[in-house]
């Protein structure tokens, strides 16, 4: 169709055509000159001013963060603590991420913690009974939870959302065959099981037709219990494989933490200044060539100084040596820059935007609704199980407790925080990145200065009222300020 | 005459027990501007929004060039050459100018939008429809006025390769220069040879711009008429009594909806 539509453009393009439209184009005011710099930081400057002030906030209050915790605390700005912060921090952070792309819908999903729990348990149980999940789960349970995959598989046909349809199917598979243990295989079953669950989640939702906070808070409940009958009272999935250990609490070797730096930055410097030549030779509104370089440089030297620090010994004692990027740091990046990448960038990412923002102008347009409604909440179970292997390996098991608790309600408060639009159609990935470091060092910091629970709970609580807030007061401005 | 390029035969729609559509027959010859007017509630986005697929009808047939076609949703009705601009609900307000106008129909490069070949052709469109006052197309239509928004929503109709065009009351919210635009296009699209079928409460702009004018009156056709052999007058009887003279519905003080 796209090369159809490409041609008809080309056919009307004749000479004359051509540059009358030149002159129509420039109609346009400023549209077609590039800025220069001081236009571009005061055209910001309006935007902000006018209330779209994005992640900015956040970023004020991590800054804010970071100056207070340093000064209260002695141990904060070290190494140790500045590297254990981002293990921490990295599981909120995932399942925050992949619950931007509900909010983005305006839809919810309170289950994605006791989700994540199921997820966790399950590939606990196949690690420790080597592969046996009919042995680990006891016969009945066992069966009800492959009727479940093949359920979410038939749903997922139904509605055409093949990605949860393959990976309900690969977790069937895993859990039908009894492949001996292996950590790669029980990482890939919790995401695929994480799948399944969003699928049937996102069926309910999308094409039966249940508001997704009745949905997701009767499931809040139901994987809780899942939770507690795979585990048992009282009882505890040991993950003891190194491979699991080191996802959380492994670094990249010295080589490895620089070959990130240079593939992380080298990746940004590509990207932007591809797209940034490409505007600017079709004659397309453009930022200064000179900025876009500062902006490069700035990133560059941050990362540097980072990946640098990260790489000197932070041990506490002489006797060890721990050293090297965390692994959680190219793995949140990762998603990070593919989540972003789905989103901006392909058509699919833009219909998430557009129901967001106006479900039947999104349907007038052609897009399937339903399908779109749906394929969000595989996404946010799958990112749920990545976050449920970081805590999993952080703390080397599985309770009955796992994902319950406030993991939830962190994680939303995480891309709150960053933010995310609870109303939809408004938020970025990077926004659960920044609102999941802001909550990190609120709950290392206060650790650190020994405050009890009751105090950090308060703090987190008010910390997210603020972020609303702002948000809030910057919505109202922005409609003022318009039109 | 040429052949009709849409063609609608005993349309009936109902919404649970108000039934909005009475047995619609009606023809849009390309090339011509066919007017539809009745009054509000008479069922005209109604219809508009059935040949789109927006809504299901409950009987009846659409014969495009004179084939039957089954028109289940808005993609069916785009690939077939029908675009619409709605009254309502049009645009995603969160979105860029751009943005709403390929919206559904993004254009890809190895899988990727191509967003610089979609910003130019969003751009010669505007251009071309004379929007003066958007400084730029990257703007996001939320912060856009009443007429600007109407304007994006009618830039978006006819970008596309279209053979039928279908105009909800696109003149409603817009100033006089505008409206002189959307009614200079309106003729230019027919006289390329599309078949544009026009909603409008504006007698004076019906019969500046139409060929025929069909009438809707309690979803009943009343009447179609070449505007040539009408007054205003006899479209305003047709419009509010369903009935002028020897035109119109035999014994429109029978019709309830
Ligand atoms: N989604 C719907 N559900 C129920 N009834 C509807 C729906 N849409 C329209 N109607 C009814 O159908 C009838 C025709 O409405 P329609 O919007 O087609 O009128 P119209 O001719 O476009 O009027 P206007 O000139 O005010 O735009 C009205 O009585 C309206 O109440
Ligand atoms: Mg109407």
């Amino acid at each position: 169709m796209s090369s159809e539509e490409a041609s008809m453009t080309d056919t009307t393009d004749t000479h004359e055509q051509e540059t009358a439209q030149q002159g129509a184009i420039s109609d346009f005011g400023i549209d077609t000159t590039s800025q220069s710099t001081g236009e571009a930081v005061r055209d910001y400057w309006a935007r902000v001013r006018g209330g779209e002030l994005g992640s900015l906030p956040a970023l004020l209050g991590l800054v804010v963060l970071l100056i207070v915790f340093s000064s209260l605390s002695d141990t904060f700005f070290t190494l140790g603590n500045l590297a254990n912060l981002l293990q921490q921090g990295a599981s909120i952070t995932i399942i925050a991420m992949g619950l931007v792309f509900v909010l983005l819908l305006g839809e919810i999903d309170l289950s994605a913690g006791t989700a994540s729990g199921v997820t966790a348990a399950v590939m606990a149980l196949h690690l420790i009974h080597n592969g046996n999940l009919l042995g680990g789960m006891g016969d009945t349970v066992f069966y009800v939870f492959c009727g479940l995959l093949v359920l979410a598989i038939v749903l997922g046909a139904v509605m055409k959302v093949w990605a949860g349809v393959a990976l309900s199917a690969v977790a069937l598979v895993i859990a039908g065959v009894g492949i001996p243990a292996n950590a790669w295989l029980e990482m890939l079953l919790a995401v695929c099981v994480g799948a399944a669950i969003g699928t049937i989640t996102g069926f309910l939702v999308a094409k039966v037709g249940i508001p997704s906070f009745v949905v997701t808070l009767a499931f809040f409940l139901v994987w809780g219990g899942v939770v507690l009958q795979l585990i048992g009272q009282g009882g505890t999935l040991g993950l003891r494989d190194d491979t699991i250990f080191n996802v959380a609490n492994g670094n990249l070797n010295f080589v490895g933490s620089w070959a990130l730096f240079v593939i992380a930055v080298g990746g940004y410097a590509a990207i932007v200044l591809t797209r940034h030549f490409s505007r600017l030779r079709k004659g397309l509104v453009a930022q200064p060539t000179s900025l876009v370089l500062g902006k490069i440089g700035a990133l560059a030297v941050l990362a540097a100084v980072i990946t640098y620090a990260l790489s000197l010994n932070r041990a506490p004692s002489d006797l060890i040596v721990i050293e090297g990027v965390p692994y959680v740091v190219p793995l949140v990046l990762v998603l990070l820059v593919v989540g972003t990448f789905v989103l901006d960038r392909t058509s699919y990412g833009r219909h998430i935007y557009a129901v967001g923002g106006n479900k039947e102008a999104a349907r007038r347009a052609g897009i399937n609704v339903e399908r779109i409604r749906m394929s969000v909440f595989v996404i946010a179970s799958a990112a749920a199980a990545i976050g449920a292997i970081v805590y999993s390996s952080k703390v080397g098991s599985v309770d009955p407790n796992a994902g319950g608790g406030n993991t939830l309600l962190l994680s939303v408060g995480a891309a709150v925080i960053g933010g995310t639009s609870l109303f939809g159609g408004k938020g970025r990935l990077r926004d659960a990145v920044i609102g999941g470091a802001v909550l990190a060092i609120i709950q290392n910091g206060m650790g650190l200065l020994r405050q009890p629970a009751a105090v950090v709970f308060i703090v987190t609580g008010l910390v997210l009222l603020l972020a609303a807030s702002v948000d809030a007061l910057s919505r109202r401005r922005a409609a003022t300020a318009a039109r | 005459m040429s052949e009709p390029i849409l063609e609608l035969r005993g349309i009936n729609k109902s919404f649970g027990p108000v039934h909005v559509l009475h047995d619609i027959d009606l023809d849009v010859q390309p090339g011509e501007v066919t007017a539809l007017v009745g009054d509000n509630g008479a069922g005209k986005s109604t219809l508009v929004k059935c040949i789109a697929g927006i809504h299901p009808t409950d009987s009846g047939e659409v014969l495009f060039n004179g084939e039957p076609v089954h028109i289940k949703g808005p993609r069916d009705a785009a690939e077939l050459g029908i675009e619409v601009v709605y009254q309502d609900l049009a645009l995603a307000d969160n979105l860029d100018i751009v943005q709403n106008m390929f919206l559904g129909r993004e254009r890809t490069k190895g899988g990727l939008l191509d967003e610089t070949d979609m910003e130019q052709a969003a751009r010669k469109t505007l251009a071309s429809l004379s929007v003066r006052t958007v400084k730029s197309v990257r703007t996001q239509v939320s912060s856009l006025s009443g007429g600007q928004r109407q304007t994006v929503a009618i830039a978006k109709a006819v970008l596309w390769n279209s053979k039928v065009v279908l105009l909800d009351e696109p003149t409603a919210a817009l100033g006089v220069a505008q409206t002189r635009q959307v009614l200079d296009l309106v003729r230019r699209l027919a006289e390329q040879g599309l078949g544009v079928v026009l909603i409008s409460h504006n007698m004076n702009d019906v019969f500046e711009v139409a060929d025929k004018i069909a009438c809707l009156y309690l979803g009943r056709m009343a009447a179609v008429v070449s505007t040539k052999d009408v007054t205003h007058g006899q479209v305003v009887e047709l419009i509010t009594a369903g009935r002028s003279g020897d035109l119109g519905i035999a014994r429109p003080e029978a019709a309830t909806i």
